[in-house]
């Protein structure tokens, strides 16, 4: 069953077509991988997927629900971690985890609940009264990730969730998306790093506005008759 | 190393403190004249505070450091006519154009684009197309040129790139590496930091840091050469349980996702790649292969950070 479905979405500035009449389908509790180079329209797409932005033509369904018509509900579904800006570095942990919470309309019971199961988890029992502010980027990119499925969303986007990100900390980051990926959470996500393009069930790679490909990455590799993810994107968006 | 062995950057056992936090412990290095010098390590571990330290915009609590023989304390004027610096976070003015942000940083060094432009001429002319837009209206690859540009207009000798490369995709990365390798053709000298480890393999040496401290420095393929275990790269479906299995496993030492395999450190006395094979088809594992492997830098990145 496909929990994103977009149908010849478009996205105009002006003149400057962001997103091209792009069609594709992710599946339930797939990891997603959407890949391009910057520019090519990724987070203007996301943004759209996640009713942020509204789409110039073509209709796109998240979670069920029509992001042109309910974009309330679609927010309700989702979670977002963007590439900016994803957390209150002047808040402390669990303000950021009960703020987010409250938002998302969680009671107050289940919030105190789930805030014990996840600072146990991340290990951050000691970090709860810190400043976000204070924390590793590697660390602040986990609480991210971890707030934007605190409601348990039927997808989560992540706009380059790793950016910057060092290649220990990255694998940690990337064992807490296969972990919702396993409880059924769908994962849409960009990154820059062309190993993580190899975690992901499949790919798209989104040149100018389009999507070139989409595929497993195995099928990708053995199409394009390169040995890996960074091969297959150096061919595709050169060629164009 | 350096050709005329003077050192163009040398630090002696700096340390700075915020607070409880030791930044940086006593790091001490040089850097030769017209090498490419990377700062490896994770966040935290106190690359930024060496680059604030060098290009004088931080005093350190102890220890000291010379740029082209100038001390970063007395003499932070002169060094800052040298020394040309892009931060970790984008700091151009994002409300001015592309021209105009050149503009400006030419004038506060007080030189003209036109007598430094062959040193740019490059790099400009990949952005000359979009030189009246905004700059914070630039993709992430341009903005990082642009910041590359301002940085080099008053034509420095020592460059510190923090970070230059974050963010950006993977062939604006090559791009901006290939212009490093030209700059370095023409004897300047840069320091970098970056996440991504074929971009350290770039680098004339490296040095991997951790929580404030040097560990070590060398050439890529020393580091490469010293790998201290066994490894091997095991695949099978499906893969994340794959890994926590594999973890399990007594005669594995560490293992971590790799691209489309897992890379395994393994007690190779104890086991054999056609053992394991046979461990984890018996665990019903499809598609499954074992084999030796030659490190790259980003195992031995792992390995470090693990220790």
């Amino acid at each position: 069953m496909s929990v994103i479905y977009a149908e010849n979405l478009t996205k105009r500035f002006g003149n400057f077509t962001a997103v091209n009449c792009i069609t594709f389908s992710v599946e339930r509790g797939e990891i997603f991988g959407f890949l391009g180079a910057n520019g090519a329209g990724k987070t203007t797409a996301m943004r759209v997927l996640c009713g942020l932005s509204k789409p110039t033509s073509g209709r796109c369904v998240v979670a069920g629900y029509d992001v042109a018509r309910e974009t309330e509900k679609v927010k309700r579904s989702i979670g977002y971690m963007s590439q900016k800006f994803s957390l209150y570095e002047d808040l402390k942990v669990w303000e950021n985890i009960r703020l987010f919470a409250g938002i998302y309309g969680m009671g107050d019971k289940m919030i105190a609940l789930k805030t014990e199961q996840t600072l146990t988890h991340l290990g951050f029992e000691a970090e709860r009264n810190t400043l976000v502010k204070a924390l590793p980027l590697g660390w602040k990119q986990k609480l991210a990730f971890s707030v934007a499925i605190f409601h348990e969303p039927e997808v989560v986007f992540l706009d380059e969730p790793t950016g910057g990100v060092d290649p220990a900390t990255r694998r940690k980051f990337w064992e807490m998306i296969y972990q919702a990926a396993e409880r059924g959470i769908t994962v849409f996500v960009t990154t820059h790093y062309m190993d993580e393009a190899e975690y992901c069930n499949r790919v798209s790679i989104m040149v100018d506005g389009r999507i070139e490909a989409l595929n497993t990455p195995k099928n990708l590799r053995q199409r394009l008759n390169a040995p890996n993810m960074d091969a297959v994107f150096q061919r595709l968006v050169q060629a164009s | 190393m350096s050709t005329e062995n003077i050192a163009t950057i040398s630090c002696r056992q700096l340390s700075k403190r915020y607070g409880k936090v030791e930044a940086l412990r006593n790091a001490s290095f040089e850097v030769g004249r017209g090498e490419i010098f990377g700062c490896i390590g994770p966040d935290g571990s106190g690359k930024s505070t060496l680059f604030r330290i060098l290009t004088t915009l931080l005093r350190a609590d102890s220890g000291g450091a010379t740029v082209e023989g100038l001390d970063v304390v007395k003499d932070y004027h002169a060094i800052r006519n040298r020394l040309g610096y892009m931060p970790g976070r984008f700091s151009l003015y994002q409300d001015l154009s592309v021209e105009e942000n050149l503009n400006f940083f030419a004038s506060i060094f007080n030189v003209t684009i036109r007598e430094n432009y062959p040193l740019i001429r490059d790099i400009y002319r990949q952005l000359e197309p979009f030189k009246s837009r905004r700059a914070g209206k630039l993709s992430g690859g341009m903005k990082q040129k642009l910041a590359l540009c301002c940085a080099l207009i008053h034509k420095p000798s020592v460059l510190l790139l923090d970070e230059p490369t974050t963010g950006v995709d993977p062939i604006s990365r090559k791009e901006f590496w290939d212009i490093l390798a030209q700059l370095r053709r023409q004897d300047i000298t840069i320091v970098v930091s970056t996440p991504y480890m074929d971009e350290a393999l770039r680098c004339d040496r490296i040095a991997l840091m951790r929580e404030g401290a040097v560990l070590k420095i060398e050439t890529p393929e020393r580091i490469i050469s010293q790998f201290p275990q066994t490894l091997w790269s095991v695949q099978g479906d499906p893969m994340y349980k794959l890994l926590t299995d594999l973890r399990r496993h007594e005669d594995i030492i560490s293992s971590y996702a790799f691209g489309d395999a897992h890379h395994a450190t393994v007690r190779s006395e104890r086991i054999t790649p056609l053992q394991l094979e046979e461990n984890l088809k018996m665990l019903g594992y499809l598609n499954v292969e074992v084999k030796k492997i030659q490190p790259t830098i980003e195992d031995c990145y792992i390995a470090m950070i693990n220790d």
